[in-house]
Parts: C-alpha cells; sequence; structure tokens
C-alpha cells in the first residue's frame, strides 16, 4: 500500500475501509437493508455489489430484528459480519439481539462463544426528518458492558475504525453521523487508528470541549470564536464512547481546570452525564467551575428548519455557555 | 472603570476596616497617593491607590469591616467617561449573603498556600474564586508581604488580642514552613562605637546617629556579597531581591511588634537612614505607617539590645527568607590570638535563616562580612553606592 495523501468524502472513506476488508477477509460480507442494488441509504456501498457479488453484500428483508439476529449468528458461526442498520432509531427493532444476545454471549456461554460483529448505523439529527427519525442513542449503546462503541468524526477514523473493529473479537458498534458523510479531508492511503482512546483535537489551556462524532465539527468552530475573544478551549473528540478514554479526558479536564460537554443526545440519564459523573469523581478537586454540558432541548426535534436548529447544539450555544463558565457575559 | 479593591497589608490580614476616607468623588488621584485609613487588626494604615484616575464612586462606608480584596472605590479610567458601558462586576459586593463561592481547584491551592480563599474577589462564573484569584492574591500579598502595622496609642480594647493572633498566624506559618537555621557571631564594636562619639560629639540628641544605623547600613552591604539572604520564597523557589529593604522590628508601647521597611537601605548615605530610622520608629508608635512600608521588607532586623538580652534567634517573616537579631552591645573580655585579652563592647548577632534558599556556609560567610564591615565605619560612612562597596571592601580585607 502506498503512502500517498489524497482528498476524499467521509462517505467514500467507509467505502474504501468495506472494500479493503471484503477484498482481506473472504469472512467478511455486507448485509442490511438497500445496501446492494440500491448502494445504501446513504450510499456507502455504492458498487460494492458488482465488485463482490450477492453472496457478499445481502439485502435483506425490512426487519432489523431478523438481520441483525442473522448477523450475530453468522459471527458465532465463524464469519466476520458487518451488517448495515439504517439508522439509529430503527436499531430499536433489534435492541434484543444486540443487547441480549450479542453482548452477552461471552459472559452467557462461560467464555466459550465470541461474536466478532460490527454493525454500522447512522446517527443524529439535522436534515430536517423529523422527530422519529432524528435520534442520537448512541448514548444508551454506550451504557451496555460487553459492546465496544465508536463515532467516527473524521475522516481519517471513517477509513481507520473498521480494520480494529473487524479485528475485535466482541461485538463493536460504529456510529455515523449523518451529517458528516459529505465532508472532506485529506488523508493518507494507510490509515491506521486505534480503537481504544479519545484524541485531542485542538489544544487549548482555558477548557476542555469535549466531544464526538457530529459535534466535533461544531465544537470546533466554537474554539475558533472563542479563540478570537482571547479565550483557548481545548477540543477533545471521544472517538471511543465505550469503553471511555478516562486518561486523556482528566488529563485534559485537569489541565484546562473547566469543562464543557457538547452531545447531542438528551441531557437526562445520557452519556454527557455519565462524562459530568466521571469528570466529578476523577478530577474534582482540579475544577475551577461546575462542569457544564450542552446537549438538545429535551423535546422530539422537530422538523420546522428553524426549529430544529434551535434544539440541537450549535457553536453559537458552545460559546455561549463557555463565557459563562468563564464568568464573561455570553 | 478601575476597581479599586482592600489590598492584603501582610499575610497575616485578611480583613479591615474603612476608619475613613480621604478622597471624595470627583478627585483627581496619583499613583502612590494615600486614599483612605484602614484599621488592621494591627494598625490604622494609610491605604495608598496604585492607579491615576478620578474616583467615581465610594461603595464602603466608614466603620464597615471588609474582606481583603472587596471593591472599596471605582475609579475612572484618564480619559474615561462616566457612566460609559462596562463589564459588569465580577464579584458579589460585600453584602453578598452567602457563602462565597469558590472552585474546588482554587479551594485546595488555597489551602497550600495558607490563604482563606473565601475572602478574595472572585472573577470566575457566578463571581466564584478562580485558582487564578488564589494566586494573584498570592502573588500580591507576597510582594507587599512585610510585618503589618502599628498599633496606635488610641487602639481599642481588641487591638492587642488582635495584633496577637495576626503574629501568631505569620510566625505559626513561618514555623510550620521553613527550615530555620541559626549561626551567630560575636562583633567586636569598638571602631564602631568612637566613630559614632566623633560624630555625634556636639549633634543634637534628636540627631544624633545610633549603632543601630551603622549596623544597618552593614547588613545592607553584606547582603550584596550574600544574595540569598535578601528576598522572597514564594511558589516553590526563591526570588531574589535588587534592592535592600530592610524590615526594622519596632516594639509599641502598647505591646506587640511591627516591622515596617526602611527601603533602599544599601544604597542610602548614612544620615539619610538616620532621619529614616527615627521618623519610621516615632510613626509606628504613632500608629502612621504607609502601606507601602508594610508591604515589602526583603529582611528583618531585629535589635532586642536595650531589653539587655546577649543575643537574639529569630523567627523568619514569611516570605522573606532571613532575619538578622541583634543583642545588646557589652563591654566583655576579648582574646586576641597573641593570647593578650582586653575588655572590648562586643555585640553578638545572629542570622535566622531559610535552608530552603541558603546553607550555612553561605551564612557564616554573610555574618563575617557584617563583623568585617563594623570595623570601618567610616567606610560604611562613605559608601552610598553599589560601586563604592566594592572598593571598600577590598580596603577591608584582612583588617581585624
Amino acid at each position: 500500500m502506498s503512502a500517498m495523501a489524497r482528498t476524499i468524502s467521509y462517505r467514500q472513506a467507509l467505502r474504501d475501509a468495506l472494500r479493503e476488508a471484503l477484498r482481506q477477509d473472504p469472512r467478511v460480507f455486507l448485509m442490511g437493508e438497500d445496501v446492494g442494488r440500491y448502494g445504501g441509504t446513504y450510499a456507502v456501498t455504492l458498487g460494492l455489489l458488482d465488485e463482490f457479488g450477492p453472496q457478499r453484500v445481502r439485502d435483506t428483508p425490512l426487519s432489523e430484528l431478523a438481520f441483525v439476529g442473522a448477523g450475530i449468528g453468522a459471527a458465532l458461526g465463524g464469519m466476520r459480519p458487518i451488517v448495515e442498520v439504517m439508522t439509529v432509531n430503527f436499531s430499536l427493532l433489534a435492541l434484543d439481539p444486540i443487547v441480549n444476545s450479542a453482548a452477552l454471549m461471552h459472559h452467557m456461554s462461560g467464555g466459550q462463544f465470541s461474536v466478532p460483529l460490527v454493525i454500522r448505523m447512522a446517527t443524529g439529527a439535522g436534515r430536517q426528518v423529523a422527530a422519529q427519525h432524528s435520534h442520537s442513542f448512541e448514548g444508551w449503546y454506550a451504557h451496555v458492558p460487553g459492546l465496544r462503541i465508536l463515532a467516527p468524526a473524521t475522516v481519517e477514523d471513517a477509513r481507520g475504525m473498521l480494520a480494529p473493529a473487524l479485528a475485535d473479537p466482541d461485538p463493536v458498534l460504529l456510529f455515523e453521523h449523518a451529517q458528516l458523510y459529505n465532508t472532506e479531508d485529506e488523508i493518507a492511503d494507510d490509515v491506521r487508528v486505534d480503537i481504544r482512546s479519545a484524541k485531542v483535537r485542538r489544544e487549548g489551556g482555558d477548557l476542555s470541549l469535549i466531544t464526538y462524532g457530529g459535534s466535533l465539527p461544531k465544537a470546533l468552530q466554537a474554539a475558533q470564536t472563542l479563540a478570537l475573544d482571547g479565550i483557548s478551549a481545548e477540543v477533545i473528540d471521544l472517538r471511543v464512547l465505550r469503553p471511555l478514554d478516562d486518561a486523556t479526558i482528566m488529563a485534559s479536564v485537569r489541565k484546562c481546570r473547566r469543562a464543557v460537554i457538547v452531545d447531542e443526545g438528551w441531557r437526562s440519564g445520557s452519556l454527557s452525564a455519565e462524562l459530568m459523573a466521571r469528570i466529578n469523581e476523577q478530577a474534582f478537586f482540579d475544577l475551577d467551575a461546575p462542569p457544564a454540558r450542552v446537549c438538545s432541548e429535551e423535546v422530539p426535534v422537530p422538523y420546522a428548519q428553524h426549529l430544529e436548529e434551535a434544539v440541537l447544539p450549535q457553536p453559537a450555544k458552545i460559546v455561549a455557555a463557555v463565557k459563562t463558565m468563564m464568568g464573561r457575559m455570553p | 472603570m478601575i476597581r479599586f479593591e482592600l489590598p492584603s497589608l501582610g499575610p497575616d490580614m485578611d480583613e479591615g476596616t474603612l476608619l475613613k476616607w480621604q478622597v471624595q468623588p470627583g478627585d483627581t488621584v496619583k499613583r502612590g497617593q494615600v486614599v483612605a485609613v484602614v484599621d488592621t487588626s494591627k494598625a490604622a494604615v494609610d491605604v495608598e491607590i496604585w492607579q491615576d484616575g478620578v474616583v467615581a464612586e465610594l461603595l464602603v462606608k466608614p466603620g464597615e469591616k471588609i474582606p481583603v480584596g472587596t471593591a472599596l472605590a471605582t475609579l475612572l479610567a484618564p480619559g474615561e467617561v462616566a457612566g460609559a458601558p462596562e463589564a459588569p462586576p465580577a464579584a458579589p459586593g460585600p453584602a453578598a449573603p452567602s457563602r462565597r463561592p469558590v472552585s474546588p481547584a482554587a479551594r485546595k491551592r488555597a489551602q497550600e498556600l495558607g490563604i482563606v480563599a473565601e475572602t478574595l474577589a472572585g472573577t470566575g462564573a457566578q463571581g466564584s474564586v478562580t485558582l487564578a484569584d488564589v494566586e494573584a492574591a498570592d502573588r500580591q500579598s507576597r510582594g507587599r508581604a512585610g510585618p503589618a502595622a502599628a498599633a496606635a496609642p488610641s487602639a481599642a480594647a481588641g487591638r492587642s488580642q488582635a495584633m496577637r493572633k495576626a503574629i501568631g498566624a505569620a510566625m505559626s506559618r513561618s514555623k510550620r514552613e521553613i527550615p530555620h537555621y541559626y549561626l551567630s557571631e560575636s562583633i567586636p564594636m569598638a571602631n564602631a562605637l568612637a566613630w559614632l562619639q566623633r560624630r555625634n560629639d556636639g549633634v543634637a540628641i534628636a540627631e544624633r546617629m545610633l549603632p543601630a544605623v551603622l549596623i544597618l547600613k552593614a547588613v545592607a552591604l553584606a547582603l550584596r556579597r550574600t544574595p540569598e539572604l535578601n528576598g522572597f520564597y514564594r511558589e516553590g523557589q526563591f526570588i531574589p531581591a535588587t534592592a535592600v529593604h530592610a524590615g526594622v522590628a519596632i516594639s509599641l508601647r502598647g505591646g506587640g511588634l511591627v516591622a515596617p521597611a526602611i527601603h533602599d537601605v544599601d544604597s542610602k548615605a548614612l544620615d539619610a537612614l538616620t532621619r529614616d530610622l527615627g521618623d519610621l520608629v516615632q510613626r509606628a508608635r504613632a500608629g502612621s505607617l504607609r502601606s507601602s512600608e508594610m508591604a515589602d521588607p526583603t529582611i528583618t532586623v531585629t535589635n532586642l539590645g536595650d531589653q539587655g538580652v546577649d543575643s537574639v534567634f529569630g523567627v523568619i517573616y514569611p516570605p522573606q527568607v532571613a532575619l538578622v537579631g541583634l543583642g545588646r552591645i557589652a563591654t566583655r573580655p576579648w582574646a586576641y590570638d597573641s593570647g593578650e585579652i582586653r575588655a572590648l563592647p562586643v555585640v553578638n548577632a545572629s542570622l535566622a535563616a531559610d535552608h530552603r534558599a541558603s546553607d550555612g556556609h553561605r551564612g557564616a560567610l554573610f555574618l563575617a562580612e557584617l563583623r568585617e564591615l563594623l570595623q570601618e565605619p567610616a567606610l560604611l560612612a562613605a559608601d552610598a553606592s553599589p560601586a563604592a562597596s566594592q572598593d571598600n571592601r577590598k580596603k577591608g580585607d584582612g583588617h581585624e
């Protein structure tokens, strides 16, 4: 493989990763709604059916319960299935196989069976598809022991996370924020990333902006605005939502002494709540202000564009939360 | 808009009572001007302002007791127009009812530094005291630290108790934090006293020079050779001072003591020091010290000879790193190397020094230098500049 760099989209990066996996390991196959002939609802799998044939790129009936369950069975049988659940909204229909079977099989079998399954799904709001199609439930899955939860927020992670996910003997869920598919970046051809660590995406000293997935570009934009006001925000991309990389998070919080968490999920009983709790448990005596959160308003995500924008975390809201924390007028 | 806050007039002061204002709204004030009189636990102190401006509003009334850091008044900066938009007040006023929010990081740091965080003005969210506020207060108090002020003769009944408490707090911190070492040296004073007698012959009592002045000058010059005894230990390291501001311990008639600074002892002539010392003692006992005098002694000199003790083993005043103690000048038998014994006036000089900043070897050099300098009073008299000192030392070498 060459070490050439090229500019590609997040979508293309995912497709390149899938193609690489299909080429390298005959046990790998894709399965899901519209992944074959249609090329995927977000066009991630476009062209793969022609290249690899219907045995390895399989369209399924509209039953998440059935095809996720089939994926688990295939994984138990020695295959390396990559199951696409169109969006996190529909994954609720597959909660039982994911939580009760995939996550627990290793435990329930006394370590005899592993489930080397990768499930991809789109997540998030912001496209005017209304409340039932705008959920951010990755935090729910991050609640469950036995699952590894990934949230690629950059083109590099979109390209690099699949290989280590496939190598993991236990189930891994990849959450792709729907707003990210068209983002572009220059990456090396031979991207290698880990699926253990959080990453500092921007260095700063006044506060830590802790975020992931579709909120990362918003946090980076806010950090840029804050810099003009002389506030130096460090931006942490969680990347892995379970297990959380406490060391990287706390190192940043201890350095900056203030933390603002940006999460598109609702705040009650959420991943952002978990982060608040850990910061208080592990870095309390290093804090210079109560940790704060910028989350979605606790309402169903509206359809109307201006209302949807008002409900979701936005750079301006992040800037205001930070300034309030710094004792400045927002 | 400038906030003029109640400064800490020593590491042991965390609140004060405003006695009176020396300015009114509309007055133009200059940096260094005395604008208010504040009663600390030790004294009524003239508080100077550190910025030029025009007094906009007096926020505290005479008689109010307020924590250090409280805004006393607002000032318009030069060129600033009244009523122009300004930043909102970051901290709740002195009347804030509930306990002041202090961030966990600030609380931890304040504990390490021995600062009462609740008394500081907060600049963080909801007026909270942040780590930066604590560190700023620490820098301020260390920068201006000094054995604070004098008890006025008209002191309130609780004054001596409060002063005891303040001295206790500072000395406890010293003994808790500073690894002291002690050295002492007997210094023959025959030359010095003879020189003083000639100098004071026929001079009015008020203008006579005391041995203390010669000793102060000699201490300041000796410090040039051992600068690690002159300065402050703060934030884990020693920071040498650029001049010698000697804190002179003065006992007060009503009990207790203060050690205000005589500035630039190393570069002042003896006559100027004589005037400064007399003036300082008088004002200390009258309770009219200025805040800058209590702010910045870089070393303390204490003289308990009047009380008749042979020697003093002092407690260093943090953040200073050394204290020079002098006993009584007494006539004693003195044995020369030749075996000859004579009766000479001798003073016992001691050094208490901070082992974090210096070692006993350097302390011994200092006392030896002090002894040598006091054998040549005429050269001390001639010295008013660093360059002169270098020459004098060479001439003084080998003198016994």
